[in-house]
Parts: structure tokens; sequence; C-alpha cells
């Protein structure tokens, strides 16, 4: 398997973060409760389509192996995929959903307010065009998180048990791992270690509103995200995301 | 669903100085009216500001009010600016 340099492994972690996020929304099409909110789904994953088109492509320019964005999202395989854990989980109910989405937009807002300050321009640049996106993902996912908690007892109920969960899968969230302390190092990216709080701060306060508890920090376990080991879920997933370049390879419109 | 409450959407566009009323959403409460407004109105870059209103809250005037209510005013006339001639002094207004 390639070795790609720590700035790639970087990209591709939030290029496949943002995708995979996108195709687990994509399952809800025709299944939300709601047609406003399958419209409302569909547009952030469309947004996170756009973003990780944008990490992709970076991402693509620096292996410089003729490889591109489209290349990177449906020929590899899943111990090549960087994505968070917490992104691949299944939908479950509408609380989990809304629980691993909260969960993320948390950090990734967080994470693209620092690197808005990256001394490296493109990652700048994407990330200041991808925050206002995330601004608004993060208002409707809290929005959600708070009906849901602090609404009926069965919706309290539901709520409480979607965070525990998924809360195992947070500690990726918190973790500040060598690679972005060594991109930080160099000057690359901005200091990250300031994440796991920031993340943690909004989460609380979300969690207080909602009336549900906010357990403790989770801790890390057997699988492991940045080493491309993943649950069972990752690899479903990409057999159906991936299937038609599979099977038809460079098809195109 | 059938719970929701069904509010009207009213949108400013960039060069429009009123809110014009685009269609329904529904939703739970406002803050999630405007949300679904936002998602289903101006995705194609179509507002800079959004109201919205419960349905419920707005009063109209019924089909069979149509003749008593408008059809007097159709053959006043008088009540265009166009009926009237304008002295050529006055120019174009």
């Amino acid at each position: 398997m390639t070795n790609y340099d720590e700035l790639t492994e970087f990209l591709l972690r939030l290029g496949d973060s943002a995708l995979i996020q996108a195709q687990r929304l994509c399952e809800w099409t025709g299944r939300a409760p709601a047609l406003e909110e399958e419209m409302g789904m569909m547009n952030v994953g469309l947004d996170l389509v756009g973003q990780a088109r944008n990490w992709y492509e970076y991402a693509a320019e620096r292996i410089n192996d003729g490889t591109d964005a489209d290349a990177l999202a449906f020929r590899r395989d899943e111990r090549a995929f960087r994505n968070l854990l917490l992104v691949e989980q299944p939908n479950g109910d509408f609380a989990v959903t809304m629980a691993k989405q909260f969960f993320y937009d948390a950090w990734q807002f967080h994470l693209l307010t620092l690197l808005k300050q990256a001394s490296d321009e493109r990652i700048a640049a994407i990330a200041t065009k991808s925050l206002k996106e995330v601004t608004y993902h993060l208002r409707r996912s809290t929005q959600w998180v708070e009906r849901l908690g602090d609404g009926t007892q069965e919706s309290h109920e539901r709520m409480e048990k979607a965070v525990d969960t998924v809360w195992r899968f947070t500690y990726e969230l918190m973790e500040e791992g060598d690679t972005e302390r060594a991109l930080s190092a160099s000057g690359i990216l901005p200091s990250l270690a300031t994440l796991p709080e920031l993340w943690r701060s909004t989460v609380k306060h979300t969690l207080s509103n909602a009336t549900l508890t906010l357990p403790e920090p989770a801790s890390s376990f057997y699988l492991n995200a940045r080493a491309g080991v993943h649950s069972e879920h990752l690899g479903t997933l990409l057999a159906e995301m991936q299937f038609l370049q599979r099977a038809y390879p460079d098809a195109s419109w | 669903m059938s719970e929701w409450t069904l509010f009207e959407v009213f949108i400013r566009s960039k060069h429009g100085l009123n809110h014009k009323h685009v269609g329904s959403v529904h939703a739970t409460d406002q803050e999630m009216a405007i949300e679904n407004a936002r998602d289903l109105y101006t995705r194609r870059n179509e507002g800079v500001s959004i109201w919205v209103v419960p349905s419920a809250f707005i009063t109209a005037t019924a089909t069979d009010e149509k003749d008593a209510l408008f059809d007097p005013s159709e053959d006043k006339v008088y009540r265009h600016a166009s009926f009237y001639e304008l002295p050529d002094e006055v120019g174009h207004m």
C-alpha cells in the first residue's frame, strides 16, 4: 500500500470523513420523516460531497501519480480510508443519525475555524468556504438534538440512547494524532491542541440544553481509523457507494 | 407529520424591496420553519431574508366573496392614472 506524506494523510482524513458522512445521509433519501427534512439532509450531504471533492483534489495533486478526486473516492479499499469511525456507523433511528451529525458538525466547526489560520493557503481557503456551510449544519443538528432531548418522554429516551450508542466512537474527536502534531510543528497547520476541549465544551452546552447526560470522555479501543482499521460497517457502505465505478470503470454520464 | 404546523414562507430577493410569498413548509416550530424554508426556497441563491408565519394566522378572503369584493372596481376606469390626459406642459412623468 502506498505511503502518503503527513499532509496527504490529513487531507484524506478530512475528505473521507465528509464523503462517508454524506453517503450515510443519502441513505435517508425517500425515508426521511418529512419532505422538508429530507431536503434539509440532502442539502447537508451535497455540501459535504463538495467539501470532500475540494480536499481530494488537493490530495490528488500531492500524490501526483495520475490519480484524481473520483479515483480517491471510488477506487480505494476500506483499509485505505481515513474517515472517522463515527461517520461510518449505521444511521439507526433519526435520533442516532442526529447524534452522529451533531458530534461530527461540532468537530468540523472547531477544526475548520482553526484551519482558517493555516499557513497553507489552499487549506485556509477550503476551510473558510466550508465553514460557512458547516456553521449552518451545526445549527440544524444542534436544534434537533435539543428538540428531541427536551421533547416528549419517548424522544428524550431515544436521544439519550442515541448518544450512548455512538459515544464510544467520539474518542477520535478528542484525540490529537501524531500526524496533526507533526504538521503543526512544521508550521503547515496551526496548533490543533485545543480542538478536544472546544469540541467537548460545545457538546456539553448542547447536551445540557437538551436535558441529556454528558458521558465521561470516551477512551480509545482496538479500532483505529488513522491506520485504516475500521468497524465492520465501512466495507458494506463502500461496496454500495463504489459499485458503479468498480463494475464499469470510467463510466460517465 | 400530521402534527406538524404549516407555515407560509416569504422571501426577499437580493434586488427586491419587499418579501414575496413563495410557498409553504411543514415544521414543528418557528426555528425549524426558517431552516426548512432556507433549504427549500433559497437553494438557488434566491434570497437574502426569510419570513415565516403559521398559515393559521392568515385571514383570507373567501372565493364566493369575489364578486362583491372585486367586481365593482372593474368599471371605475377613472381610478387609474391613465384615465387622465396630461397637459403638454407637464412633460414626461
